[in-house]
C-alpha cells in the first residue's frame, strides 16, 4: 500500500475502514522522513516517539468510535511558529531555540481534537520573515523538485515536507504570501483563508493584521476538509470573525459554468517569467473551456502593495517582537551589565539579519516625526487597495493570477538583495492587505522541471467560490510527484 | 528624492528597537533603510487625501468579553522556560539603583 502517496482524506478513509491503523500511517511517514529528510531538511523537530504514542492513543479512540472524522489518525506537520505544548517551538530563530510552550495553538488543538497525529515542526524563515526559508537559524530547506533550489517561504518547510511526502498535510502561516508562494514552488496546494477565519491564538505573531493560518496538502479536497476543521470563531482571538458559512466541502463540484473570472492585466507585465505566464493563461483557458466567463481587467495600484506591506508588516513586527527580551523565555546573552544591556545583547545575538532589518525599519516608521508620513500613508494605501479589490469583486467571482513571478530560484540567489526578494511577493501581498482568501494550485512545470502555481483569489468569506474554481481546474490535471519522491520510490522498488 | 539617514537616526532607532548593532551592522542598516525608504516613497505618487487609514480590514472595533479565568496555575511550566529563575520568579539584573 502506497501510504505516503495518498492524500490526507484518502488516508483517513482507509483508517476508518480499518485497512490500516493510525500507527501504520505514522510509521510510514517516519520511514519516509528517514529516507529523505537529510536531503530536504523540512523539519526543525521530528517527534518520533511522541508521534507513535499519539497515534496509539488516537487509534484507541477510533476503535471505540469516539473519533470518526476524515482526519482521525492522519499525521500532520506544523509550522514552527505555532505553539505546541511541551514541544519545541522555535520560529526557526536562535532567540527561541529552547522554547517549549505551555499551551497549544488553537488551530493545532482543533486538529488534535479531530484526531490529527502531530509528527513534528517544520522549518521556516526566521519569524516568517523571508521568501526562501534561507533565513532559518537551523539551516536551509531544499526543494524536493530540485535540491539546488529553494522551497520558497516562509512556510518552506511545511510545503517541502508535503511535497517530499514526509507528511500528508501541514499547517503554514501567510502574512504576505508565505503559504501560497512556497506551495507554488513545491507543486502542492495551499490556502490562505479570509483574515479572521482561523484563530491566531498561539501563532507567534509577525504582522498581526495580516497573519492567517492555513493548510498545505496534495489537493484541493484535503485543503477544504482541513479548513473546515480549523475554521471557528475563537474568543481567545479578538480578530476572529464569525462566518455564516463553514461548509467548504460542499463547494467541491466540477462545475464552473457561468462563473465570472477576472485576470488583472497589470499582473502580466514586466518581471513575470514567460513560462509562468503561459501556464497561467493556459490554465485560465481550461476554465473557460469548462464554461467560465474569463476576461482581463485593470486591477490598478499593483505597484503600491509591496511598499505599503513592508511599512505595515515591519511596524507590527517591531512591536510584536519586543516581547523577546531574554527575561521570560528563550535566549539570554551570557555576559551583560544591567538590565538594558541584557535586553539589547540578548536581542542582537538572538535575532538574525533579516529580522533585525525589519525591526529597525518598523521602529523607524513608527517613530515620532515619521509616523504620519510612512505608517499612516501605508494604512491609507491599504484602504485604496481594498477598494480596488472590492470594485473587482462587484464584477468577478474570482480573480486568477500567478502565485509568484518565477518558479523557485536557486539557493543563495535571493539573499544578497532583500528588495529583489521582496518584489517576488507582488502577486500575493495585496491579498493579505485586503484580508482576502487566496489559494495556490499547481498547473504544470517549466522547462527546468520546476512547478508553477496558479493563485485564485476570492472576496472576503467567499472561500466556496475559490474552492469550486480550484477543484474544477484540478479535475483536468493529475497530481505530480516531485523528482525526489519518484527517485526514492524507484529505489525502494528495485531494492 | 533619495533618502539620507544620519548616524544619529540609526542610533536613535536602535534605542527604540532595543538592538545593539555592530559598526558594520549600523552601516548596513543605514544602506538598507535608505534603499527601502526610496522604494516606499513611491507611495507619495498616490493621492490619499481624505482617505481614512485602515488598520483592520473589517469594521470591528472593541471586542469585549468577560474576564473569566479558564486556565489553571501554569507558573511551574512557565518558569521552566525562564533563562534564569529564583524563588518562583524570573531572575533579572538589578533594575533599581
Amino acid at each position: 500500500m502506497d501510504i505516503t502517496g495518498m492524500t490526507a482524506v484518502e488516508l483517513g478513509k482507509r483508517i476508518q475502514k480499518r485497512e490500516l491503523s493510525a500507527v501504520d500511517a505514522v510509521k510510514a511517514y517516519l520511514a519516509q522522513i528517514d529516507q529523505v529528510e537529510a536531503l530536504v531538511h523540512g523539519f526543525v523537530t521530528v517527534d518520533r516517539e511522541g508521534a507513535v504514542k499519539r497515534a496509539e492513543t488516537v487509534q484507541k479512540k477510533i476503535d471505540d468510535g469516539t473519533l470518526a472524522g476524515p482526519l482521525a489518525g492522519v499525521p500532520a506537520a506544523i509550522k514552527d511558529n505555532l505553539c505546541t505544548k511541551g514541544m519545541l517551538t522555535t520560529c526557526s530563530s536562535r532567540i527561541l531555540e529552547n522554547f517549549k510552550p505551555t499551551f497549544t495553538a488553537e488551530a493545532v488543538k482543533r486538529l488534535e481534537n479531530a484526531g490529527a497525529v502531530v509528527i513534528g515542526k517544520t522549518n521556516m524563515d526566521e519569524f516568517a520573515m523571508g521568501s526562501t526559508t534561507e533565513t532559518s537559524y537551523f539551516g536551509v530547506t531544499r526543494n524536493p523538485w530540485d535540491l539546488e533550489h529553494v522551497p520558497g517561504g516562509s512556510s518552506g518547510g511545511s510545503c517541502a515536507a508535503v511535497a517530499a511526502e514526509e507528511c500528508p498535510y501541514a499547517l503554514g502561516s501567510d502574512t504576505g504570501g508565505s503559504i501560497r508562494q512556497p506551495s507554488s514552488f513545491c507543486g502542492v496546494v495551499g490556502i490562505k483563508p479570509t483574515y479572521g477565519t482561523v484563530s491566531r491564538y498561539g501563532l507567534i505573531a509577525y504582522g498581526s493584521s495580516l497573519d492567517q493560518i492555513g493548510p498545505i496538502a496534495k489537493d484541493v479536497t484535503d485543503c477544504a476538509v482541513i479548513l473546515e476543521t480549523l475554521a471557528a470563531c475563537d474568543r481567545k482571538d479578538s480578530t476572529s470573525m464569525p462566518r455564516e458559512n463553514y461548509d467548504f466541502r460542499g463547494a467541491l463540484v466540477d462545475d464552473v459554468k457561468g462563473m465570472k473570472i477576472g485576470i488583472p492585466q497589470d499582473y502580466f507585465i514586466e518581471g513575470l517569467d514567460k513560462e509562468v505566464k503561459e501556464h497561467i493563461l493556459r490554465a485560465a483557458a481550461v476554465l473557460k473551456e469548462k464554461g467560465a466567463a474569463v476576461e482581463e481587467f485593470d486591477l490598478s495600484l499593483v505597484q503600491y502593495a509591496i511598499p505599503a506591506y513592508y511599512v505595515i508588516a515591519s511596524a507590527e513586527a517591531s512591536s510584536n517582537l519586543s516581547r523577546f527580551d531574554g527575561v521570560k523565555y528563550g535566549y539570554r546573552t551570557s555576559e551583560y551589565e544591567g538590565l538594558h544591556q541584557m535586553y539589547k545583547k540578548s536581542r542582537s545575538e538572538g535575532f538574525g539579519a533579516e529580522v533585525k532589518r525589519r525591526i529597525m525599519l518598523g521602529s523607524f516608521v513608527l517613530s515620532s516625526g515619521y509616523y504620519d508620513a510612512y505608517y499612516l500613508k501605508a494604512l491609507r494605501t491599504k484602504a485604496l487597495i481594498k477598494q480596488a479589490f472590492d470594485k473587482a469583486f462587484e464584477k468577478y467571482d474570482v480573480i486568477l493570477a500567478p502565485a509568484a513571478p518565477t518558479t523557485a530560484p536557486e539557493l543563495g540567489a535571493s539573499l544578497n538583495d532583500p528588495l529583489k526578494m521582496y518584489l517576488g511577493d507582488i502577486y500575493t501581498i495585496s491579498v493579505n492587505l485586503a484580508g482576502l482568501p487566496g489559494i495556490s494550485i499547481p498547473v504544470g512545470t517549466d522547462s527546468k522541471g520546476l512547478p508553477v502555481g496558479m493563485q485564485i483569489i476570492a472576496s472576503c468569506f467567499d472561500e466556496a467560490k475559490l474552492f469550486r474554481a480550484a477543484y474544477a481546474y484540478e479535475q483536468t490535471k493529475a497530481y505530480e510527484r516531485p523528482r525526489l519522491v519518484k527517485e526514492t520510490r524507484k529505489e525502494r522498488r528495485e531494492r | 528624492m533619495a533618502n539620507k539617514i544620519s548616524d544619529e537616526v540609526i542610533e536613535y532607532v536602535s534605542i527604540l528597537a532595543k538592538l545593539e548593532l555592530t559598526e558594520q551592522e549600523k552601516k548596513d542598516a543605514k544602506a538598507d533603510m535608505e534603499k527601502m525608504l526610496d522604494y516606499i516613497d513611491t507611495l507619495n505618487e498616490l493621492d490619499t487625501d481624505g482617505i481614512e487609514p485602515v488598520s483592520h480590514v473589517f469594521p470591528v472595533h472593541n471586542v469585549f468579553r468577560d474576564d473569566i479565568v479558564l486556565n489553571g496555575d501554569g507558573s511551574g511550566d512557565t518558569l521552566a522556560n525562564a533563562p534564569l529563575e529564583k524563588d518562583n520568579s524570573f531572575k533579572v539584573p538589578k533594575t533599581i539603583g
